[in-house]
């Protein structure tokens, strides 16, 4: 019987140990791509240069701060992620309350939804840019309405675009989470505040919000993502050299890349890194207290 | 009116208009399918204002707006033939997004399949840690991790592949393996699969280990049948994000491996003298991604139940 446990407990540490040896491949590549290289890239920004590695200080950061081209790029991306996250976060949980009614054809109409998700974006490009050109379609519409054009691709209506595009893609994946999260409040609870006599908007406000908090939050964190990648769309829009308002943080990395200014892109990473820890903490901070009794 | 007569209308209503927001969603795709059979004329009497604002030399074009057509006035494949038969050039860039892509793919996933198991079973303070690290990592966005990457690979002297003095053939292969090396380790599908696993009873796993099975049974027989649909949905999430990938190309290939670019960044550079083919270009490249829709949607709307909340 002895024996027995021992060899129990000796093939439990075995498979421990199995379990830790999955991990390396992954320790590894993530150490050498991202981690230690990361570290560098500290150092590189608070030296004045990779050659003569003298220590500066702040010197490198202060630089960047006075950068205009810096502080517009970073502006314009904090923009465009502080209204294009929350409108997709509350379109997409809309759509997905409306799609809980009994509609004829709900399937095919979630498909729809969900198509520009695995549409590539340099596929339809062409369309956004007929539809926002100058004398496109939309400026055509407008004019038929009496209404004013706008140069949209070349003006700060730019954003605009770019917002459209950004929740065309990213609103149908998100509200599949949603319905998905919506199915699986239990029924019995509903019933309950039914019987009770609560109105529909004490029932989303206690009890489904309640249950739909930690896919919130994962759906704010996929889009907070996605948000980062809008260059994309924008690189295919308008090329390198934007319009002002649509300059984003990865057109000034990229600028940079090309001069290869070590200090300037070690100092933006880093910065933007340290933004990134902030929001990331806010958000746990979030998920312990909403998430809390609702857990499992 | 009744109440049931009252939520019979609210219901035709809210019809209504999902079925207008979802033709609206549907609407780019089918009408850059819909111009890809257009003939070139065509293309350059409607759209010919937008490419040569573009490039601004002379203008062509018959009229200064830019008509958005629904329906070709002759239906033709002229396009695609040209894309797909005359000019190799297109069909270059294609094989240059699949050659990208899909090691990309495959290996992230083998990866996050080992590396997930491993955080799945017998989880303690200190992978707890390591999948923090992980969750952080990311969050970060490519303008922070692009970065380090680029030291790296530029120390291993993989982004001035000429520098090499190896054959051209093999420049070629370094430039690509600088994309996707990084992009294997990029935690992304560590962190969805990871839930999935943590999720597995532990019952399964203690049936299968009465039955003699070893580690790497229960990890191929046990949790990889398990998450056969959350596997589906985020090897197509992979796929898809780096077919749309921009940034990673731009940056780090450079000089003559610019020719690797894939077809997402190189859409973006088409001339007017090319743009009779750019909808076709585009409608041939959405054909991996809708297929693939075609056969996993019921798996992306299935597999993602687990969602929800950050940590493990």
């Amino acid at each position: 019987m002895k024996k027995r446990k021992l060899r129990n407990q000796c093939g439990r540490r075995r498979e421990k140990i199995f379990s830790y040896t999955c991990l390396i491949p992954s320790i590894a590549g993530v150490l050498v791509f991202f981690l230690i290289p990361f570290g560098i890239v500290i150092y590189y920004s608070v030296i004045n240069s990779p050659a003569a590695g003298e220590y500066v200080g702040l010197e490198n950061y202060r630089n960047l701060m006075d950068n205009l081209a810096f502080k517009k790029a970073a502006r314009n991306t904090a923009t465009f992620s502080l209204i294009a996250v929350p409108l997709s976060l509350l379109l997409s949980l809309g759509l997905a309350m409306l799609l809980e009614r009994n509609i004829p054809g709900k399937s095919i109409f979630r498909t729809f939804f969900l198509s520009p998700l695995m549409v590539p974006t340099a596929s339809v490009v062409l369309v956004w840019q007929v539809l926002f050109h100058n004398h496109g379609t939309i400026n055509q519409i407008i004019e038929a309405f009496g209404g004013e054009t706008v140069d949209w691709l070349k003006s700060p209506k730019g954003q605009v675009v770019i917002i459209l595009m950004f929740l065309w893609k990213n609103i149908g994946y998100n509200m599949i989470l949603f319905m998905s999260a919506l199915c699986s409040i239990p029924r019995d609870i509903i019933e309950v505040a039914d019987l009770e006599g609560a109105g529909s908007v004490y029932k989303f406000l206690h009890i489904k919000l309640r249950y739909l908090s930690p896919t919130i939050l994962f759906v704010l964190i996929l889009s907070l993502i996605n948000s980062f990648k809008i260059f994309r769309e924008v690189y295919l829009l308008t090329g390198k050299y934007p319009f002002d308002k649509l300059y984003m943080l990865q057109h000034f990395m990229n600028n940079t890349f090309e001069n290869l200014n070590y200090q300037k892109l070690s100092a933006a990473a880093v910065l933007f890194a340290l933004v990134m820890i902030v929001v990331i903490a806010v958000l746990l901070i979030a998920e312990n207290i909403f998430g809390k009794d609702v857990e499992n | 009116m009744t109440v049931k007569k009252q939520h019979r209308f609210l219901d035709i209503s809210v019809g209504i208009f999902i079925a207008a927001a979802a033709v609206l969603f549907l609407m780019p795709t089918i009408l850059t399918l819909a111009n890809s059979f257009m003939t070139s004329n065509e293309i350059s009497a409607n759209y010919g204002a937008m490419f040569s604002n573009i490039s601004g030399d002379e203008k062509k074009f018959i009229s200064e707006d830019v008509n958005l057509k629904f329906i070709p006035d002759k239906v033709t494949i002229d396009q695609y033939k040209s894309v797909l038969i005359k000019n190799s050039d297109y069909l270059m860039k294609f094989w240059n997004s699949i050659i990208l892509t899909v090691p990309i793919t495959v290996f992230q996933l083998v990866l996050a399949v080992v590396t997930s198991y491993g955080f799945s079973r017998y989880p303690g303070k200190i992978k707890g840690l390591i999948f923090f690290v992980y969750i952080i990592l990311m969050i970060m966005p490519s303008q922070v991790t692009l970065v380090p990457n680029y030291l790296v690979l530029d120390k291993f002297g993989m982004i001035d592949t000429q520098e090499l003095g190896v054959s051209q053939g093999m420049e070629r292969f370094i430039s690509r393996l600088a994309i996707i090396l990084p992009a294997v380790f990029s935690p992304f599908s560590i962190f969805l699969l990871t839930k999935v696993m943590k999720r597995i009873p532990n019952s399964y796993v203690e049936a299968a280990k009465l039955d003699g099975a070893g580690e790497i049974q229960i990890m191929t027989k046990i949790y990889l049948p398990m998450c056969k649909s959350a596997l589906v949905s985020i090897g197509m999430l992979v796929f898809i994000d780096y077919w749309n990938m921009v940034e990673q190309p731009l940056v780090l290939m450079k000089g003559d491996n610019t020719s690797l670019h894939p077809l997402s960044v190189f859409l973006s550079q088409i001339s007017e003298a090319e743009a009779g083919l750019a909808f076709a270009v585009g409608a041939v490249y959405m054909i991996p991604t809708i297929l693939m829709f075609l056969y996993g949607e019921d798996y992306l709307v299935e597999g993602i139940v687990y969602s929800g909340g950050i940590k493990g």
